[in-house]
């Protein structure tokens, strides 16, 4: 097989790829928190009474609620604010196909240029 | 033990430097981690009760025990910067090496960046003073600590060992001085985690738990980033790892134990400082000092160790002109990769300005639950292309494929959890990671040469 050479990249081809991968990353991982899509759905179930025992304290707890300095009123949206994990299915199942088609795609061109590689560097020998 | 740095001469091939040992390893690899008891964990007693945040302790630490393992078995084969970087290039592929050297400089990156809120958050809960905000104090954490990576891997890790061993001192001094065989006068966790409360939202919230679960031991495998700088790979590398993993999981169980004794978990589930939290509440200032203490040098530690490795990281892609050469550069004092910690350090800053404590974590576990489901398909591959005795392996890891199998598996169940929290924010990642492979697979490689990659002295593997 015969030897692979590569062109040679000009400077300001150089710079326009950093730049690609910066904007790339900032997109990634700046654009899902812009969009408010971060963070997981919790919601506050507010209690009428706010009371220790109303929010399923025992004296242990509300004893240390108050030395962290907490009152049930204070302590109560910390205490009813839950998550409520429901499955989206068609969510789940986009995910999932994103995952696995990613992965297959790695792997199979990752195979594809490994290949040359592999032939480039034992064929020389 | 101080080395003396020599510039290198003139026409010489500047090299990273071969200094550190085990201890180093280990700081490394610890360093990284310990700040994740410090807080982190906690939030998955947030998702799924403080049960489930014990349960997430023990089969993450299953999980973990897999990647150090098969982390020990492949780098102490592949001694090279990068880690599983250089791993998946011999193994694996190109694009594949692309994408798990992302995966690194993403997962250390931002947990250098939660680390760095940490610190800032911490210090401004200390001082009390109202105003002062984070952002003075996170910036001259990434600041002063790219500057010590840039001056030398040595002095770099010298400090991290020391760090961390005052760090994890402090939990053991916390442990026992709650008298842990004792229920009752200090630790009360037969009343605060109750049949009642143990499993709040049943077992979905102990799966949902897995995500935050990770930050209990989230970058061990950080270690392999050092291959290129130890003195003997084939000894210190797996020595390190495993000792690190042994360490961590002894800090897990004691900081779980104490926090979940002391603290009721819906409060445990949202407090940034767990230990800090429980060393206020046995009323000893001494203690809450040394936690407080505590929780910024873990916080400095691991923010430290993740600019040494997503440096090397992105090094070793210009080295191989995966991206520009420029990052390849060595310093010809200090011997450390200086254009890619001065690159990556404004990514850094920005992103501590505008991420929180809890997305950054979660950016950082996204990438690091990509790259473990990557070691478990990387082990299976090594192991049929090179198969035992046709390599000189520094260590072979026992049971496998078990460990592989059991590593593929968790990460599963992890992705699923994420979907329960964060589920967007994992298709827009993995859709970036697609876009960026595209890119490099149809663009960048063609000014990659090819038989240079594979610089490993063994035969052509097997089925090629």
């Amino acid at each position: 097989m015969s030897r692979y050479t590569p062109p040679e990249q000009s400077k300001a081809g150089q710079v326009f790829d950093i730049a690609v991968v910066v904007v790339a990353i900032f997109v990634a991982l700046w654009l899902p928190l812009k969009l408010g899509l971060a963070g997981a759905a919790k919601s506050i179930d507010a209690l009428d009474a706010k009371t220790w025992e109303a929010l399923g304290q025992n004296p242990t707890m509300a004893s240390i609620w108050e030395k962290l300095g907490y009152t049930p009123e204070t302590a109560h949206d910390i205490i009813q604010n839950r998550f409520h994990y429901v499955i989206d299915w068609p969510t789940l199942i986009i995910m999932a196909a994103v995952l696995i088609g990613y992965f297959v795609f790695l792997f199979r061109a990752s195979d594809r240029e490994y290949r040359d590689v592999i032939n480039e560097k034992f064929d020389d020998k | 033990m101080t080395i003396a740095l020599e510039p290198a001469a003139q026409g010489d091939r500047v090299s990273l430097l071969r200094v550190l040992g085990p201890a180093h390893v280990w700081a490394l690899g610890v360093g990284i981690v310990l700040v994740g008891e410090f807080t982190g964990w906690n939030f998955s007693a947030d998702k799924g009760g403080a049960l489930a945040a014990l349960i997430v302790c023990w089969v993450v630490g299953l999980l973990y025990t897999s990647v150090a393992m098969i982390d020990s078995e492949v780098t102490s084969t592949v001694a090279a910067a990068g880690g599983q970087y250089a791993q998946a290039k011999h193994i694996v592929g190109p694009l594949m090496a692309f994408n798990v050297a992302l995966f690194l400089v993403f997962a250390y990156t931002m947990l250098e960046v939660s680390d760095a809120i940490l610190l800032g958050d911490t210090i401004v809960a200390k001082a009390g003073v109202e105003g002062l905000t984070h952002n003075s104090f996170i910036a001259a954490t990434i600041v002063v600590l790219a500057w010590l990576n840039y001056r030398g891997v040595l002095m770099t890790l010298n400090v991290n060992f020391v760090i961390t061993a005052v760090a994890y001192i402090s939990i053991v001094i916390l442990f026992f001085s709650v008298s842990p065989w004792t229920q009752g006068a200090v630790l009360k966790l037969n009343e605060l985690v109750t049949p009642g409360n143990a499993l709040p939202y049943g077992w979905i919230g102990v799966i949902a738990a897995f995500q935050f679960g990770i930050w209990y031991y989230l970058g061990i495998e950080g270690t392999t980033q050092a291959a290129e700088e130890v003195r003997s790979p084939a000894r210190s590398l797996p020595y390190g790892t495993m000792a690190g993993m042994i360490t961590l999981l002894i800090a897990a169980a004691m900081t779980w134990y104490v926090c979940a004794s002391m603290m009721p978990w819906e409060y445990l589930g949202i407090t940034y400082y767990p230990l800090w939290d429980a060393g206020k509440l046995t009323g000893s200032p001494l203690l809450e000092n040394l936690l407080f203490v505590a929780t910024l040098l873990a916080a400095l530690a691991s923010a430290n160790g993740c600019i040494n490795d997503a440096a090397r990281a992105w090094f070793s892609l210009g080295r191989d002109r995966y991206l520009p050469t420029w990052f390849s550069a060595v310093h010809p004092r200090y011997r450390t990769p200086y254009r890619s910690i001065l690159f990556l350090l404004p990514i850094a800053l920005a992103f501590a300005f505008i991420a929180d404590l809890n997305q950054a974590i979660t950016f950082s576990i996204l990438s690091g639950v990509l790259q473990y489901t990557f070691m478990s398909i990387n082990i299976m591959m090594f192991r049929r292309k090179w198969p035992l005795g046709s390599i000189r392996r520094g260590y072979t890891h026992p049971f496998h494929p078990i460990p592989a199998i059991v590593l593929f598996c968790l990460c599963v169940v992890t992705f699923f959890a994420i979907f329960l929290g964060f589920g967007s924010q994992l298709i827009a990642m993995v859709a970036f990671y697609f876009l960026i492979s595209l890119w490099f697979h149809f663009y960048r490689y063609k000014f990659v040469r090819r038989g240079d990659q594979f610089t490993m002295p063994w035969p052509k593997p097997q089925g090629y």
